[in-house]
Parts: structure tokens; sequence; C-alpha cells
């Protein structure tokens, strides 16, 4: 079975995260790491290859030089081999954009199973796993907190707003993991070794046949025309508990009218 | 006049609210026309139409149930070829986001997820987003095709606005790809009887400090004093004093309420990206230098414990 894992490499949410001039993600001014959300995905593929006879885990990243980082920590959690696509031309890439890559990725890699994070830590849309599964024409399996592979089927739980659901889907699929998934486990200090034997492939987008103008600032189908740091809120009231403070949050609580 | 495409989130023909919220952004760009799919559809078109939709269009097959998302997608795409709308509005529910993004895919339409606010301009809709864990606000507009934009709750008022409302049947042919992924079993989530998280004005949520599943009891009380819903930080969740439903965070809930209230919670960055844009922010913690104090209006350093039950008393003691 061929797993291909989807990860991303981001800005450090507890860092200073901003937009460069041309109002993308500043990418090279802010320390990056593989997405915490994408971590469950390496652990499921782990999980899922542990329990089948023949499994290879091929992790793929889309994105600039440092995204190698993102590869290499997944290569130490146990993934067999990585492949970055990194191109001049993907800078600024949006949702769709990026699903077009990555299906292309999936596609010259070949495939069973496809995993994929929640949703990126950056931009947190959640959009890409359907898309790249709208995009190869396969079922999608997404969000779930639950998943096993057996005989060529994949079932897991879903956990909606209004129930929860259990899905099952014929490979090959797509399907992506949410941190409800299971702790991920840190790289060892063996596997960390390992990783750096581990091969690393990179393509750009003429391995993939994809058009420049498909992809990028310019290919993207939005546009962002403003970014402003929402003002900081204006400082409040802070009180220490001398018996009363509840009382005097009642008291304040009243005052805005929400008793 | 121009159409704007509505997606309708209803369980059994019951709308929910935030459907009624992306009414009243629709009418500031053209004349809403609301797509609902699904067992109950067309007991959807009374409400609908008080809050300004001037078409319903309904389709109900087994497929809505039975497998997951496409059939929707399929549903949505054959009501942008049937009225040709200038946008397409989809509340931002997981699900929502995950039909919006694959409908703009096959109609060659950017897509905008997780807006907070809409207006419309000569160039088409513009989205408010809150983004970096809401420390920026961005706008950005669809570039190209027809713009698919999903927008949170609480992103606008409901209001009325009586319209005709007309239940007409869409024309659906399902795709190959409708039945890949089929849904075996259906547990429906247990109703609190407290109001929804992501529609509610007041939350009330507790973390870590709360120190026990028991003391949840003090977070609900307080809550229902003030007819709130209730919430919790990933560590509580973790820890299993409370269910992973009512999680506010990046990987739980957003929430946007008139007031939120953090009791023994820290405020992690991961837990104000769900919280932040809150009107009103108001915590207990002890430890005086929890970050959560650089958001709040009005903080108590003190044991919630001491704090939150005698809050509890006063309300119930205020409200008679
Ligand atoms: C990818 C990712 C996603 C995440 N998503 C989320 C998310 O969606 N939501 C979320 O909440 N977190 C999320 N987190 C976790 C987040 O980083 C924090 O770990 C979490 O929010 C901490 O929860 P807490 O504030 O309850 O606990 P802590 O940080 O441990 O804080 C507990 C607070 O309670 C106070 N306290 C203790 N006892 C008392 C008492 N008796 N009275 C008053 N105060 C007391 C303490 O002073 C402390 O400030 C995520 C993390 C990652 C990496
Ligand atoms: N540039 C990328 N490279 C590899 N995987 C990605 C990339 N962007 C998104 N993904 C995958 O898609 C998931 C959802 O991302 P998003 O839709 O951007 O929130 C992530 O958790 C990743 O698994």
């Amino acid at each position: 079975m061929k797993i291909v894992v989807c990860v991303k490499y981001v800005p450090d949410a507890t860092g200073d995260r901003h937009f460069a001039d041309d109002l993308t993600v500043d990418r090279d001014d802010v320390d990056g790491l593989l997405s915490e959300l994408d971590e469950y995905a390496v652990e499921q593929a782990l999980q899922i290859a542990d329990e089948a006879d023949d499994a290879e885990i091929t992790v793929v990243t889309v994105g600039p030089e440092d995204a190698k980082d993102a590869l290499r920590k997944a290569l130490s959690m146990g993934a067999d081999k990585a492949v970055h696509v990194e191109d001049d031309d993907l800078h600024g890439t949006d949702a769709i954009g990026t699903s077009l890559v990555l299906a292309k990725a999936i596609e010259k890699a070949g495939y069973d199973l496809v995993i994929s994070g929640m949703a990126s830590t950056d931009g947190t849309m959640g959009v890409v796993p359907a898309l790249v599964a709208e995009r190869l024409g396969v079922p999608q399996v997404t969000l779930l907190s639950e998943v096993s592979v057996e005989d060529g089927v994949v079932t897991g739980r879903r956990d909606g707003d209004a129930a929860s659901e259990q899905l099952q889907a014929s490979l090959p699929a797509v399907v992506s993991v949410t941190d409800q998934s299971g702790e991920a486990r840190y790289p060892s200090f063996k596997g960390i070794m390992a990783a750096k034997k581990k091969p690393v492939e990179s393509w750009d987008l003429s391995d993939l046949g994809i058009e420049a103008e498909d992809v990028g600032l310019e290919g993207a189908w939005t546009a962002v025309d403003s970014a402003a740091a929402r003002p900081a809120r204006t400082a409040g009231t802070i009180v220490k508990d001398e018996g009363e403070g509840g009382k005097q949050l009642a008291e304040f609580l009243a005052g805005q009218k929400f008793i | 006049m121009a159409e704007v495409l509505v997606y309708v989130d209803h369980v059994d023909g019951a709308v929910r609210k935030p459907t009624l919220e992306l009414l009243t952004l629709a009418r500031r760009i053209g004349e809403p026309v609301a797509v609902a799919l699904g067992a109950g559809a067309a007991d959807t078109a009374a409400v609908l139409a008080e809050h300004g939709a001037a078409r319903v269009l309904t389709h109900d097959a087994a497929e809505y149930a039975d497998y997951l998302v496409v059939p929707k997608v399929d549903a949505l795409q054959a009501a942008v070829a049937a009225v040709s709308p200038a946008a397409v509005l989809v509340p931002s529910s997981a699900e929502g986001k995950e039909i919006a993004a694959r409908l703009a895919l096959r109609t060659g339409s950017g897509i905008i997820t997780d807006a907070v606010d809409l207006e419309a301009s000569d160039e088409g809709p513009v989205a408010t987003q809150s983004v970096f864990a809401a420390s920026f606000t961005t706008r950005s507009r669809v570039s190209k095709g027809t713009p698919v934009i999903t927008v949170k709750p609480n992103s606008a008022a409901v209001e009325a606005a009586p319209a005709a409302g007309s239940v007409e049947a869409l024309e659906v042919t399902f795709s190959a790809q409708a039945t890949g992924t089929k849904v075996t079993g259906r547990t429906p989530r247990e109703s609190t009887g407290r109001p929804e998280l992501t529609e509610a004005a007041i939350v009330v949520s507790g973390g870590r400090g709360v120190n026990g599943a028991e003391n949840f009891a003090l977070i609900e009380a307080l809550a229902d004093s003030l007819g709130a819903a209730v919430g919790a930080s990933r560590a509580a969740v973790d820890a299993g004093w409370y269910p992973h439903t009512n999680q506010v965070g990046q990987t739980g809930k957003s929430v946007s309420p008139q007031l939120y209230i953090a009791s023994g919670i820290s405020g992690a960055i991961q837990h104000r990206a769900g919280m932040q844009t809150s009107k009103t922010i108001v915590a207990v913690n002890k430890d005086a230098e929890a970050p959560i104090f650089d958001l709040v209006d009005y903080g108590v350093v003190g044991d919630l414990l001491d704090v939150v039950p005698q809050l509890t008393d006063e309300i119930t003691t205020r409200k008679g």
C-alpha cells in the first residue's frame, strides 16, 4: 500500500506572524516548522502502515526551501521518503492552486491512500484535502478522529456539529485526521539519525507538467486587498479578589447590561 | 437585480441561525435565492422568506444523508448553473467549507473561507477575514469566476425582510463521485438545552484551572444563570472533563459572542484564535501574569472556586 502524507511548513504560531509587502504570508522572517496538525497525519500513516503487510509512506510538501525541515521531521518520525515541490513561481499560491500541485505530485508519486491534517495552522482553511479529492476523483474521508484501513477499505469516525458519523470508502481515497485522532509520537534519536539517509526528491512545476500561470500570486483566484494588524484591545480593569471578586464582576456585568 | 445563492444549513427543516445571518449579508449584494437540500428541505421556506429569500430551491434525496459532502456539491453546482448568481454564500462549518471548496473548483471560481463581514463593491463582494489567531484583519475578493464565500456565525444580525420565498424544485443529477464515501452510522449529538456554542450571545468557558470534571458544574451553573453556552479549553477537553464539541480555539469552535467569560484559562494563542473577536472579554485566573489578562475588559485575579460561585449567586440574586 502506497501512502502519501501531505505536510505543510508553516510560520510558528507562537512567533510574530505577519504579512510581506505583497500581502502574502511572510515565510522568510519568521521561524517555521512542520504544522503541528500535520503531525497527526504522519502519526496515523505510521499506525496504518504498521497494520499493513507492505506499506510505504511518502511525505509531500509544497513550499519554499526551508520547507525541507518539515519533511525531515516527518522522516524522523518514521516516514520512508519525501518529496519537496519547490519552484519560485509557486510564491503566493492559494488553496485552489496548492491542491493542483499536490494532486499532480501525489499522482506522480503513486498512491493508494492520501492522508492530510485537518487544517494548516497558518491558512486554517481546512479545504485542501477536499480539493485534492475532487481533483483526483477519489472519495474524501475527512476530519476523522478515528481511522483504520482494512482490505482496501478505509473507515473512520467524523465528529460533526450535529452528529458523529461513521464513514466508509474504498481505496484509493483522501483522508484527513483531526487532533483528536491520537497523540503524535516524538522522533527518537534513532529516527533522527535514520532520517538523514532517507531520500528527499525535489520536483519543480515542469516535473509536474504545471504551467506557471496556473499557480502563484498571478494565478490565484482570490486577491487580498489589505491586511491590518488588529488594534490592541484597550487595557481593561483588573482587580484582585479580596473576598468580593465575584460581586465586583457582577457589578461590571450589570453595568454592561449583561444582567 | 443579481441573485445570490445562499446554502441553507438546516436539521430536518429547522434552519440554523447562521443561515439567516447569511441572508442579511446576501441582501447587500443582490437578491437572495436559498438552496435547501435533504429531508425537510421544503419546510425551511417560511422562515427563509421572512428573512429575505426571494426563491427557495429545494431537492430531497437519500444521497444527502447517506453519503458525505459530494451530493451537496452536485446540487449546488446545479443551482449555480440554473441561477448564474453573483455569489454563493455558505455557512462556515467544517462541512460548509468542504462543500464550498469543491463547488469553487468545479465552477472555476475562487473561494474565501471564514469571512466575518461582507460588502458589495464594483469588483464584486469584499470579504473581511480575521487571520493569524485574529491578530490581523484582511479584506479580500474573488478575482475569478463566481465568488464562493463561507461566512462565520455571528457575522451579521438576523433581520426580518419579508420576501416571496417561492419554493421551486431543483433538478439534480448526481455525479459518479457522489456515492464514494458512505455514511454507515450516525449518532446525533445530545442536546444540553443550552444555546449553540457558535451562536450564543454569551459563552462561559473553563480551562485546566477548573481542576476536575465535577467542578465544571460551577461553570455550567454560571452559564445557566446568564443563559449562556459552555466552552472549554483544549487542556480541559484533553483531561476528559468536558466534551470536545465544546472546545473553543483553533481546533475547536471559533466563537464571537457579545460576552466571553474565561475561568482558569491561561490564554494560549490557539485558544485566543477561537475567542479573540468576542465583544466583551472577562477572565478569572489566580495568576496575575496569565496572558488572558491582556485581552480582558474586566479581570479578577483570584481562585475561580471562590469567584465563580459568588458571581453566580450574585447574578441569580440580581435577576430575582
Ligand atoms: C495545533 C494546536 C492546536 C490547539 N488548539 C487549541 C484549541 O482549539 N483550544 C485550546 O484551548 N487550546 C488549543 N491548543 C492548546 C493550547 O496551546 C494550550 O495548551 C491550552 O489552551 C491551555 O489550556 P488552559 O488555558 O486551560 O490550561 P493552562 O495553560 O494550563 O492554564 C490554566 C490556567 O488556569 C489558572 N488556574 C489554575 N487553577 C486556578 C484556580 N483555582 N482559579 C483560577 N485560575 C486557576 C492558571 O493560573 C493558568 O493560567 C492547541 C495547541 C496546538 C499546538
Ligand atoms: N503547501 C502544502 N504542502 C503540503 N500539504 C499541504 C499544503 N497546504 C495544505 N496542505 C495539507 O492540507 C491540509 C489542510 O490545509 P488547509 O486547507 O490549507 O487548511 C494540511 O493539514 C496539509 O495536510
